[in-house]
């Protein structure tokens, strides 16, 4: 366990009968940061997050939370609180017995415990809704609430589990920018699980891509948006163009690769190496191709090919276009800012230059 | 748009066919309050002087209160016990993961179909092997084993209505099990409980075989009706008496009813 690592899970397994959720994950959490957990369903992120509040245990490995082994703490004894799916409010109590569910055993006072609870109700921006009934709540303020409830004892560490998951797309935005800033006011440590790259991205500080009960690759959401370190985590996050591709020249993670459909490209593999002769993919993001009429002449003029638009789409603010090339397979995709002003005239097929940087290359081991 | 859709336009052959059943199931029952308001000690027709005598002469033997006192004590220790048995049984059944659940399920809701008079054979059986004297005990005990069922199916859809999150997020919230059913499960399932209590103590309290095997000295009040049946001068206050039991029954059950009424929406809203 490394020294500033708050919460840590060490080689952990979870087997359900013969089902293997969670297949030797290992991850360490710093104090105060926005961890998420992101994979599409069944990929155990959600087992992995009940595992730290208590009501599943790892069947090996052990987490440990601010130093202290988690295995034998009951649920209850936990430092961690949980913001639910289903949020899970108390539908037989009013908003501020729900908020004030928890405090039961600090003994407070009644006008102390209103009191905290007046507190909370200000920082979710609902003063006045104490008195309401469970049932009586939207989507956006039953999510607020849970959130309080939890926050008002003060946990080390809040567990979210897909909180903003039954939200209309415009209030699961603004809940987004709520949650970070509330993230910071407050200060602890929020684990965070999402089907939603997006979200993902937006929030956290780092995130870890799940698959299949293990993490394909831990990092900042930068770090996984550009250099993905394997096709899986490429196509998750974002669109991505692959090229199936042939080392020529190899220096240390500097090669030299003969692509399909691009020619002879420049790259970096990161922490993989490879030797002259490996088949290799080669990867670049849509947004990372320079359209052109011209052939570019200008920085790197080898980085360039011709190629005919295909399929283009306008999306208002950028315009996705499909570019076809000789000797490539799938058509590449492009994407482009809209700068200039469009005329409907601009969409038939025409032929383009397409450029690129070495530095937007990214070469991965194929699968 | 009208409401007149293939599913609920008016089917008069159903409308008709509901309210013979119904007929065939309650004119039987009528005939009891009807003889019992009736001046003649002989039950037929046509009806002699209107009259409240067989009630009031109820009222003065001193065997029917000790009977109906002995029915009441064992329907109220039977319903506590059997809907206490039934709040753990659901609990178990709607959350916990177990090897070999539905077969412990078919065995516990066994009793609906298996004849009383099985189970009372059995019960006799086994009681005067071990030695245990017959009394309102040994009825107590036949009574449980057949209003368990009715309780756990009472209780079940209570159980199945709410998001067992519900429960994780009190334990999450520092709550241990036994506060998490106090605070949380007990106040959620309440109307299930109170329904069980009345639906246990009227089936109890109406119960004659298993009382008919495991009765003592002392006659619950099915057994003591049927004891009376021998004596023709006797019938109509027993007809008098059928009547005040099957109008307390259907006030009971009703009363459950309404209770436990929103438990089907509840489980409709799961996950809400």
């Amino acid at each position: 366990m490394s020294e500033q690592a708050f919460i840590s899970i060490q080689n952990v397994d979870k087997y359900f009968g013969k089902f293997q959720a969670i297949d030797d994950v290992s991850i360490d959490i710093g104090h105060g940061e926005f961890f998420s957990l992101l994979g599409s369903s069944g990929c155990g992120k959600t087992t992995l997050l009940r595992m730290l509040a208590g009501f599943e245990n790892p069947t090996n490995g052990e987490i440990y939370i601010d130093g202290q082994p988690m295995s034998s703490v009951p649920p209850h004894r936990r430092p961690v609180n949980m913001v639910f799916q289903s949020y899970a409010i108390f539908p037989h109590l009013n908003v501020r017995d729900n908020i004030a569910y928890g405090l039961r055993k600090q003994k407070l006072s009644k006008a102390k415990r209103y009191e905290m609870v007046d507190e909370m109700l200000n920082l979710i921006a609902l003063p006045e809704y104490g008195d309401r009934k469970a049932n009586e709540l939207s989507g956006g303020q039953r999510q607020r609430i849970a959130l309080a409830r939890a926050l008002i004892l003060k946990p080390k560490v809040l567990l979210l589990d897909e909180p903003l998951g039954a939200l209309d797309k415009q209030l699961r935005e603004q809940m987004q920018l709520e949650l970070r800033a509330l993230q910071r006011q407050v200060g602890i440590t929020f684990v965070f699980v999402t089907h939603d790259q997006e979200e993902a991205l937006t929030l956290s500080d780092r995130i870890a891509v799940m698959s299949e009960g293990r993490v394909l690759q831990l990092d900042t959401p930068s770090g996984l948006y550009e250099r993905p370190r394997s096709r899986e985590v490429a196509s998750f996050i974002g669109t991505m163009n692959f090229f199936e591709a042939k080392v020529r020249e190899a220096k240390g993670p500097d090669l030299v690769v003969e692509a399909e459909g691009l020619g002879t490209v420049r790259g970096n593999s990161g922490e993989r190496h490879f030797a002259e002769g490996d088949t290799v993919q080669v990867a670049i993001r849509p947004e990372k191709f320079q359209l052109s009429e011209a052939k570019p002449n200008g920085g790197d003029p080898a980085n360039a090919v011709q190629g005919r638009v295909g399929n283009a789409a306008y999306l208002g603010e950028r315009s996705h276009f499909f570019v076809e090339v000789a000797g490539g397979g799938k058509p590449i995709a492009v994407s482009a800012q809209n700068k200039g002003v469009k005329s409907s005239s601009d969409d038939t097929a025409e032929d383009v230059w397409l450029s690129w940087t070495d530095d937007s290359v990214v070469v991965l081991a194929t699968d | 748009m009208s409401n007149k859709s293939y599913i609920n336009r008016p089917n008069r052959p159903l409308q008709i066919y509901a309210i013979l059943f119904l007929v065939f199931l309650y004119a039987p029952v009528m005939f009891l309050p009807l003889f019992s308001f009736n001046d003649s000690i002989y039950v037929r027709f046509p009806l002699n002087e209107f009259t409240l005598k067989w009630y009031g002469e109820l009222f003065h033997r001193e065997p029917v209160w000790n009977a109906l006192m002995n029915s009441v004590k064992v329907g109220v220790a039977t319903a506590i016990c059997a809907t206490g048995l039934g709040v753990f049984a659901a609990k178990a059944i709607t959350r916990y993961r177990m090897p070999g659940k539905a077969p412990m399920v078919g065995f516990v809701m066994l009793p609906l179909v298996v004849p009383g008079i099985i189970f009372g054979v059995a019960l006799l059986v086994l009681l005067s092997q071990l030695g245990v004297p017959l009394s309102l005990y040994t009825v107590t005990i036949g009574h449980m084993i057949i209003c368990l069922p009715f309780s756990i199916a009472t209780l079940l859809p209570r159980f199945e209505g709410f998001d067992g999150s519900i429960e994780e997020a009190s334990a999450d919230l520092g709550e241990n099990a036994w506060w998490t059913f106090w605070r949380v499960t007990f106040p959620m399932v309440f109307p299930g409980i109170l329904a069980s209590l009345l639906l246990t103590f009227t089936i109890s309290f109406d119960e004659f075989i298993m009382a008919f095997f495991l009765t003592g000295t002392e006659p619950t009040l099915p057994m003591y009706i049927w004891g009376q049946l021998r004596f023709p001068q006797e019938f109509p206050s027993i007809l008098a008496l059928a009547s005040m039991i099957i109008a307390a029954s259907f006030v009971i059950v009703f009363l459950g009813q309404w209770v436990n009424r929103d438990s089907a929406f509840a489980a409709a809203k799961k996950g809400d």
